[in-house]
């Protein structure tokens, strides 16, 4: 990674780097390890002293029953959301990789709810199945569902799950069709001389190419699933009915807003941390290897 | 050519249109409840079909807001969505390109243990450090200001990332050629390597303003004045109150107000959003 031509000059690299530097050490390293010192205290009541606790707050959180759940909640989420949003995805990519008229017409009308706002995700959907107003909450009452997001804990979570695949639906056709457009066509009159019918071509053909498309895309939605849910559940559900969408970033947030326990609430955030550290180092390690294979 | 049956084309469209229906269904319905009446809504009435509200909605949400919950006009929440997401877009791509000059430029001590610290960044968005976060901005007096809203999101590394992949692949000899023209570093940058990156500026700009435009949480604590909520913000608020009193009509238009920008940028700008979602997501 070296360039071989360079300037000399002793002062100007450190000017350049400055701003960058000062707003990272201000606004990224500084919090984290307030975060990290702040995981290993306990303050008193008023928030006057604290005394150091080493892992005590982990070991709270840990024996917490409501943490725990949300942990596998949230995990259950990510799981429901990714495979939801990444099947519906690659289906729509497979249709449209084919040699059809406007294709680029359908990939215009089909990429666009990327620019949707988690928020404003969450409002269309609930507007669309709210349980006394939502459009469609009228035809599933008809068809007999007693349908109420708002009391009910599992309509709530598929709610969620339904809004949050939705929007990805974008961003996955967009790598899968890329995905599918870097398969050599040659590959497939092969199989396709060799007798392959269409499902058995993308069985043992297509899908196999496309898994390091497919576990890339299955990391950036886990991810995505983890922390950009957060606007959806807020304006959706607020983490309600009950505890049953508070999923892991909903809940540093809520805890933090009760102010209550710092310790615990900086304790959260660094698991979050670890998380997603190991989340990324999965996705460095496997990008590598594309790479280089 | 693999074999293109007429009937698996017309599923293939097929499908597509359906995908298409999907992807397009709460937007459509979201655009019909904007230009209808609030108490058919309220009463779950709604109709599938445009009523004729479009101008005293538009005209109430922009202009005025709603009469119970905010009371904050709305163009005045896009106009600090716009400022945040310029802020954010254009602040990156600036202390990222000069970094990135820096570092792949010049040599000098703490080259790389400067870069590590920029690269680590990469790994952790702003939501798990979230408190922490609000007590720096909070201490240095930055809660309900354009500088608070932007400086936290500009921490990280994936602007200077790219630019410092695309400046290794920039020949040599350009350099050698504009020494021997005598320009020193900063004519070069200006001079010869800003104008090679402008298509990688634009595609990150493209991408950074919708990131910025739809950034939620973080506005969400560091705003307590009304005057300061972005768009994003605003409209969770609208919907605060018990149902009965949500006006349904004017959050739907708020929310179409929120999704027009980045929508377009999108659908305009396309070939760079590609670009620069492939080339950010990497």
């Amino acid at each position: 990674m070296q360039k071989q031509a360079i300037f000399q000059s002793k002062l100007l690299p450190y000017l350049l780097v400055a701003p960058q530097l000062a707003v990272v050490l201000i606004f990224f390293y500084w919090p984290a390890l307030q975060a990290v010192v702040q995981s290993f205290l306990l303050q008193d009541a008023f928030g006057l002293s604290s005394s150091f606790v080493w892992f005590d707050n982990y070991i709270e959180l840990f024996k917490d029953p409501a943490y725990f759940e949300s942990i596998i909640r949230t995990f259950f989420f990510s799981f429901a959301i990714a495979v939801s949003s990444l099947s519906f995805a690659l289906l729509l990519a497979v249709m449209a990789d084919k040699p059809l008229r406007g294709v680029m017409l359908y990939r215009t009308l089909l990429i666009w709810p990327y620019a949707v706002a988690p928020p404003v995700v969450g409002v269309l959907w609930i507007f669309m199945l709210h349980p006394s107003l939502g459009v469609i909450s009228r035809y599933l009452r008809a068809a007999g569902i007693d349908w109420n997001p708002l009391l009910d804990g599992n309509q709530a979570a598929t709610l969620i799950i339904l809004a949050a695949a939705w929007k990805q639906i974008s961003y996955n056709f967009l790598f899968f069709l890329a995905g599918l457009q870097a398969i050599p066509k040659s590959v497939f009159e092969a199989a396709a001389i060799d007798g392959a019918r269409p499902m058995r071509r993308f069985w043992t053909v297509t899908f196999p190419l496309l898994s390091p498309t497919i576990f890339f895309l299955l990391v950036v939605n886990i991810v995505y699933a983890f922390f950009d849910t957060f606007g959806i559940i807020d304006t959706m559900t607020r983490g309600g009915p009950g505890t049953s969408t508070v999923t892991l970033v909903y809940k540093v947030y809520s805890d933090g807003l009760l102010g209550g326990n710092l310790g615990s609430s900086a304790a959260q955030s660094v698991i979050l941390m670890i998380l997603v550290i190991v989340l990324t180092g999965i996705q460095f390690r496997f990008v590598e290897r594309k790479v280089t294979y | 050519m693999v074999e293109q049956e007429g009937i698996r084309r017309y599923v293939a469209h097929i499908i597509l249109w359906i995908g298409i229906a999907i992807v397009a269904f709460p937007v459509y319905i979201a655009i019909v409840a904007s230009t209808q009446d609030n108490a058919l809504i309220a009463n779950g009435q709604m109709s599938l079909l445009p009523g004729g509200h479009f101008f005293e909605v538009y005209y109430q949400t922009i202009f005025v807001g709603t009469s119970g919950s905010t009371r904050e006009p709305v163009a005045n929440m896009m106009l600090n969505s716009l400022i945040m997401a310029l802020l954010i877009a254009v602040g990156k791509i600036a202390i990222s390109i000069i970094s990135a000059y820096a570092i792949v430029y010049f040599r000098f001590p703490l080259r790389m243990p400067i870069f590590w610290l920029i690269f680590i960044t990469l790994m952790l968005p702003v939501e798990v450090r979230i408190y922490p976060t609000y007590k720096i901005v909070a201490d240095l007096n930055m809660l309900d200001s354009y500088a608070g809203l932007a400086l936290p999101l500009i921490a990280s590394a994936t602007a200077t990332l790219l630019f410092r992949q695309f400046f290794m692949t920039v020949p040599d000899e350009l350099l050698e050629a504009s020494r021997i023209d005598g320009a020193g570093p900063l004519r070069f940058f200006w001079d010869t390597l800003l104008p090679l990156s402008r298509t990688n500026m634009a595609a990150l700009f493209v991408i950074l303003f919708i990131l910025g435009w739809n950034q939620y949480l973080w506005p969400l604590l560091i705003t307590t004045r009304d005057d300061m909520q972005t768009i994003q913000v605003g409209i969770r608020k609208m919907i605060t109150t018990t149902d009965a009193l949500t006006e349904w009509p004017i959050v739907m238009a708020t929310a179409v107000l929120a999704m027009l920008p980045p929508v377009f940028v999108v659908v305009a700008m396309q070939k760079l959003f590609v670009r620069g979602l492939v080339e950010t997501e990497k």
